[in-house]
C-alpha cells in the first residue's frame, strides 16, 4: 500500500523537474492538472468515465496475474468485445430492454472470455507462452474487427469507420439521470457502477471462494497446486477467460453507455494503460480502482494543461505516467534504498 | 586464522547474534552447530561480509580488519560455500570459477590461463571435475565441488561452508569429508555450519555451539557427545533414538504390482517395482538420492502423467489407475512431499490458506452457497488446531509460510496431512532441513500414526533414519527393488551394500 503512494509522490518530483526545465511552475501546473480534473462536474465526470475501462482492464491483468499468467492481450479483448456487444445491440435491436441490455452485456463479457481463452487454451494444451500468443491476438483481433466494420456494418455513406447505431433499447442511462444537477453531457454512464461492483465482485472471488484459492494457489506455486489437487491447466484457462471477460466488459461502458455503436479504433490503448493500473495496484481490486482514477486524472488534467500553460504539453502526462511506472517495477530497488536510509 | 569478538547483530525485533565470540585456529575444521535460527549463518555471514555487525570485532591472523563486504573478504582470504549454490547453470564449470575475478586484460578473457589453474587446483586437492562441463549436467555434489574450487582460486585459506551436506547423499557426503581433511592437511582452514551431529563428531577438531543468537558452548570434538551437543543445542536432552513399540500389521493397505514410471526421455525411472504396505507398519524405501524414490512417491500420489505410468495400485483392493491426486486423497493417501517450498506449501500464503490444500474444495471447508464460498470461520478454526496439536512456531495462523522455520513448516505440512485420516500415508524426507528437537517430535507423530492403524510409506536420504523408523526396508537402486531387510537385525553396511550395488 505504501510504495506505491512513494511511487507516485517520486514521479511528481521528477515531473517537476521537467516542468521546472521548461520554464513553468509545477505547483501551477499540478494544481492546474489535478484541480481541472476533480472540478464538479465536468472534471469528475469525465475522470471517473475515462477511469471505468482502465478499472475493467487493470482488473482483468491482475486476476490473469494473480494465477500466474500475463494477459498483454486485454486490448484485443476488449476489441472484439466491443464489436460483439453492438452486434448484438443491432441485430437484436427490437427486442424490450430488459431483454436487450443484459444480452448485449453477456455478449460482451462473453466475446472478451472467448478471446482471452484461446490463449489460455493454448498454453494448456502445448505449454506456448500467453504473452506471444495475446500480443498476437491483439492484432487480429483489432484487424479482424476493423475489417467486419469495414465491409460488414458500416452505415453507407458514412465517412467515419463505425458501425450503424444499435437499437434504442440497448442504450444503457448516463449518471444524470440520477445525481440532480449533474450535465447530461458527460458520458459517464451506469457502466462506472458495474465497474466498481467488479470489484467487489472479484474481490470476494479472490479470497473468498473456493475457485479463486484455486486460481490464487496456481499463480503462487503451481507444483503445490498441483499437489493439492488442483488441475494447472483448467486454472489457466479459466484465469485467462475471467480475465478476458473482464476487459470485454469496456464495450460495455463503450458501446452501450458511450457512443452506442462500435467506433473503429475507440480504445485510448486501455488494454496496455490496464497493465500499469493493475502493476501500480498491487493487482488487488481496490488499488486497481486507485490506480485507474490516478490514470484517468492524469489523461484528463492533461488536456487544459495543454491549453492553459505557456510552454507545457499533455505530454507531461505520459512522462508522469512512465515515471510511475518505472518507480513501481522498481519498487525492489526502492525498499532495499529506504531501508539503508532509515534502518530498521 | 578467525576469531570473532562480540559480535551483536540485530534484525528488526530478531537478535540474531548476540555478544558471539568464535575462535578458530589455523588449520583445522572448526563446526558451529545450532538449530535452526540460532544465528550461526549470522556469524559466518558477519565474518563474510554479508552484513555488517552492530558491534563487535573481527580478527584476522590475530589483527583487527573490517570487513564491509565480501570483496573484502576474498581480499583477506575467506570464502564461503553458501547452501544453496550460486552457479550460473547455463555456463561452464570454468566460467563460474573465473567469474567476477576474470584473468586477463578486461578486453580479453584468458580462460587457457584459468584452465591450468583449475587443473592444478582440481590436482592439489583431489577435486575432480571437468572444467568445460555445463554445471547443469552436474550432480549436486560435483557442483559443491565448483564451489569450493571458486574459493580455493580466489586464494582462500579460510573455507566457510554453510549446511554443505544437506543436499549430499551418505556417499557424497564421505567423499566430500576426504576432500574437506585433505584441504586441512594441505593447510586450508574449514568453519563448517550443521545441525547434523554426527558430521560433526566424524569431521571436525573443534565445536561451537550456539541458541537463540548466542555460543552456548565451545569444546574439544574428541572430548564430546551427540548427547552433550544435542542437549547444547537444545537446552534440555533429546531423545536420539526412536522409541517405537513393535508392529502390528493388519490388512494390506496399499498393494504395488509392476510399477513402472517412464520419462519423456524414454528413461525408466522407475522399473517393474512389487510391494505392499499393511496397515499399522511402516515400510522404509532406502537408496542412494536419484534412484527413483521422488517419482515412486509421485506416481503413487498421482502427480506423474497416467501416461507415464504402468502396472497396478490399488488402496484396500480398490484400483488407483489414472485418479488424480484429488481423487487419490479423497481415497485417504495423504502425503508428505520431500520438498515441502516446491510442493508441500504455498509460501506466499497464510497458514490458514496452506492449512487447507488438498481439502479446500469441500465441506467442511466450504459452505453454502453451492459450497463454493470458503468458510473462514472454519479454516481458523482447522489451523489453530493443527498449529496447537503439532506446536507450529509462532503460532499465528496469520503468518505467510514463508516466515516460519523449516522444522516449523514442516510441522504444518505434517499436521495438514494428518488431519485427514489417511489410511496411507506417503511420506519423503519428513525431517530434511529440520531442527533436532523437531525431528523428535516427527518421529514421534509418525509412529503414533502408524499405532493408529495407517500404512506408511517413508522415504529418506537419512539412513538411519529409516533403518529406526522402519518396520520393513526396501532398497531401491536404479528403480528397482534390490533387496527387503529387516531393518531390527541388519546393519548399516548390509543396506549400503545393496543401495549402491543392486543385488
Amino acid at each position: 500500500m505504501f510504495f506505491p503512494v512513494v511511487a507516485v509522490l517520486a514521479a511528481f518530483l521528477v515531473g517537476g523537474v521537467f516542468i521546472l526545465a521548461i520554464g513553468e511552475s509545477p505547483l501551477q501546473t499540478y494544481s492546474l492538472l489535478i484541480g481541472s480534473a476533480l472540478w464538479w462536474p465536468d472534471g469528475i465526470g469525465y475522470t471517473l468515465f475515462l477511469a471505468t475501462p482502465l478499472i475493467f482492464t487493470g482488473l482483468a491483468v491482475s486476476v490473469a496475474f494473480r494465477a500466474g499468467l500475463l494477459n498483454i492481450g486485454a486490448e484485443g479483448q476488449l476489441y472484439v468485445a466491443a464489436f460483439a456487444t453492438a452486434w448484438v445491440g443491432i441485430v437484436f435491436a427490437n427486442l424490450p430492454a430488459a431483454v436487450l441490455v443484459p444480452l448485449c452485456c453477456t455478449a460482451a463479457v462473453a466475446a472478451g472470455a472467448m478471446w482471452g481463452a484461446i490463449p489460455g487454451i493454448l498454453k494448456a494444451r502445448f505449454g506456448s507462452h500467453e504473452v506471444i500468443n495475446t500480443i498476437m491476438l491483439n492484432f487480429i483481433a483489432v484487424a479482424f474487427v476493423s475489417y467486419l466494420t469495414q465491409y460488414h456494418y458500416r452505415t453507407p455513406g458514412d465517412a467515419i469507420l463505425e458501425t450503424a447505431p444499435i437499437g434504442a433499447n440497448a442504450h444503457i442511462p448516463r449518471l444524470a439521470r440520477f445525481i440532480p444537477g449533474f450535465p447530461e453531457r458527460i458520458p459517464l454512464n451506469v457502466a462506472f457502477l458495474l465497474a466498481l461492483v467488479c470489484c467487489a465482485l472479484v474481490y470476494f472471488f479472490l479470497w473468498h471462494t473456493k475457485w479463486g484459492y484455486e486460481l490464487r494457489a496456481t499463480g503462487s506455486n503451481p507444483s503445490a497446486a498441483e499437489y493439492g489437487g488442483i488441475s494447472i491447466r483448467r486454472q489457466i484457462v479459466l484465469a485467462m477467460a475471467i480475465s478476458g471477460g473482464l476487459a470485454g466488459m469496456v464495450g460495455i461502458n463503450e458501446v452501450l453507455g458511450y457512443r452506442h455503436r462500435y467506433y473503429d479504433g475507440f480504445s485510448d490503448n486501455y488494454g496496455f494503460t490496464g497493465i500499469a493500473v493493475a502493476l501500480l495496484g498491487r493487482n488487488h481490486p481496490v488499488g486497481v480502482v486507485l490506480a485507474a482514477l490516478l490514470f484517468a486524472v492524469l489523461t484528463r488534467g492533461g488536456v487544459p494543461v495543454d491549453a492553459f500553460t505557456q510552454h507545457v504539453t499533455k505530454d507531461i502526462v505520459q512522462i508522469l505516467q512512465a515515471t510511475i511506472i518505472l518507480f513501481v517495477a522498481a519498487e525492489a530497488l526502492f525498499r532495499e534504498g529506504l531501508r539503508r536510509w532509515v534502518k530498521f | 586464522m578467525i576469531e570473532l569478538r562480540n559480535i551483536s547483530k540485530r534484525f528488526g525485533a530478531v537478535q540474531a547474534n548476540d555478544h558471539v565470540s568464535i575462535k578458530v585456529e589455523p588449520g583445522t575444521i572448526h563446526a558451529i552447530v545450532g538449530e535452526n535460527g540460532a544465528g550461526k549463518s549470522t556469524a559466518m555471514r558477519i565474518a563474510y561480509g554479508f552484513y555488517t555487525a552492530d558491534a563487535g570485532e573481527i580478527l584476522i591472523d590475530g589483527q583487527v580488519r573490517r570487513i564491509g563486504s565480501p570483496q573484502d573478504a576474498i581480499a583477506l582470504g575467506i570464502g564461503m560455500v553458501h547452501q544453496h549454490f550460486m552457479l550460473v547453470d547455463t555456463m561452464t564449470v570454468a566460467d563460474n570459477i573465473v567469474l567476477g575475478a576474470e584473468p586477463g586484460s578486461p578486453l580479453s578473457l584468458d580462460l587457457q590461463e584459468a584452465d591450468i589453474r583449475i587443473r592444478a587446483l582440481s590436482a592439489e586437492f583431489r577435486l575432480s571435475v571437468d572444467p568445460h562441463a555445463r554445471i547443469e549436467d552436474l550432480s549436486v555434489g560435483q557442483q559443491q565441488r565448483v564451489e569450493l574450487l571458486k574459493a580455493l582460486y580466489r586464494k582462500a585459506r579460510l573455507l566457510i561452508l554453510d549446511e554443505p551436506t544437506a543436499v549430499l547423499t551418505p556417499q557424497e557426503v564421505e567423499e566430500f569429508f576426504g576432500i574437506l581433511r585433505g584441504m586441512r592437511k594441505q593447510g586450508k582452514t574449514i568453519v563448517i555450519i550443521t545441525h547434523k551431529l554426527a558430521e560433526v563428531l566424524a569431521l571436525s577438531d573443534d565445536v561451537t555451539v550456539m541458541r537463540d543468537g548466542k555460543v552456548v558452548g565451545r569444546v574439544e570434538t574428541k572430548e564430546t557427545s551427540a548427547a552433550e551437543l544435542a542437549r547444547l543445542m537444545v537446552g534440555r536432552d533429546v531423545l536420539l533414538h526412536v522409541h517405537k513399540p513393535e508392529a502390528k500389521p493388519g490388512a494390506q493397505v496399499l498393494g504395488v504390482r509392476n510399477l513402472s514410471v517412464k520419462t519423456a526421455a524414454g528413461a525408466k525411472p522407475v522399473d517393474n517395482v512389487t510391494f505392499e504396505v499393511r496397515a499399522g507398519e511402516i515400510v522404509g524405501v532406502a537408496g542412494v538420492e536419484g534412484n527413483g524414490q521422488t517419482e515412486l512417491v509421485e506416481a503413487l500420489a498421482g502427480l506423474v502423467d497416467p501416461l507415464r505410468v504402468s502396472g497396478d495400485v490399488d488402496l484396500e483392493g480398490q484400483s488407483l489407475s489414472g485418479m488424480n491426486p484429488r481423487r487419490r486423497r479423497e481415497r485417504g493417501i495423504a502425503h508428505i512431499p520431500e520438498d515441502r517450498h516446491r510442493r508441500g506449501l504455498l509460501l506466499e500464503f497464510a497458514l490458514t490458506e496452506n492449512a487447507i490444500l488438498g481439502v479446500h474444495y469441500r465441506r467442511p471447508i466450504t459452505m453454502l452457497p453451492g459450497d463454493a464460498v470458503l468458510d473462514d470461520g472454519e479454516i481458523r478454526r482447522r489451523t489453530v488446531d493443527i498449529i496447537k496439536r503439532f506446536d507450529v512456531r509462532p503460532p499465528n495462523p496469520d503468518l505467510p509460510a514463508r516466515a516460519l522455520s523449516g522444522g516449523n513448516q514442516q510441522k504444518l505440512v505434517i499436521g495438514r496431512e494428518f488431519e485427514l485420516n489417511p489410511k496411507l500415508l506417503l511420506v519423503s524426507q519428513p525431517t530434511r532441513g529440520v531442527d533436532i528437537g523437531a525431528i523428535e517430535f516427527i518421529h514421534d507423530k509418525l509412529v503414533k500414526l502408524r499405532d493408529g492403524g495407517c500404512a506408511v510409506l517413508l522415504v529418506s536420504a537419512e539412513l538411519e533414519e529409516v533403518m529406526s523408523l522402519s518396520d520393513r526396508l526396501l532398497i531401491l537402486h536404479k528403480g528397482r527393488i534390490a533387496g527387503e531387510v529387516n531393518p531390527q537385525v541388519a546393519t548399516a553396511a548390509e543396506v549400503g551394500l545393496l543401495m549402491t550395488r543392486g543385488h
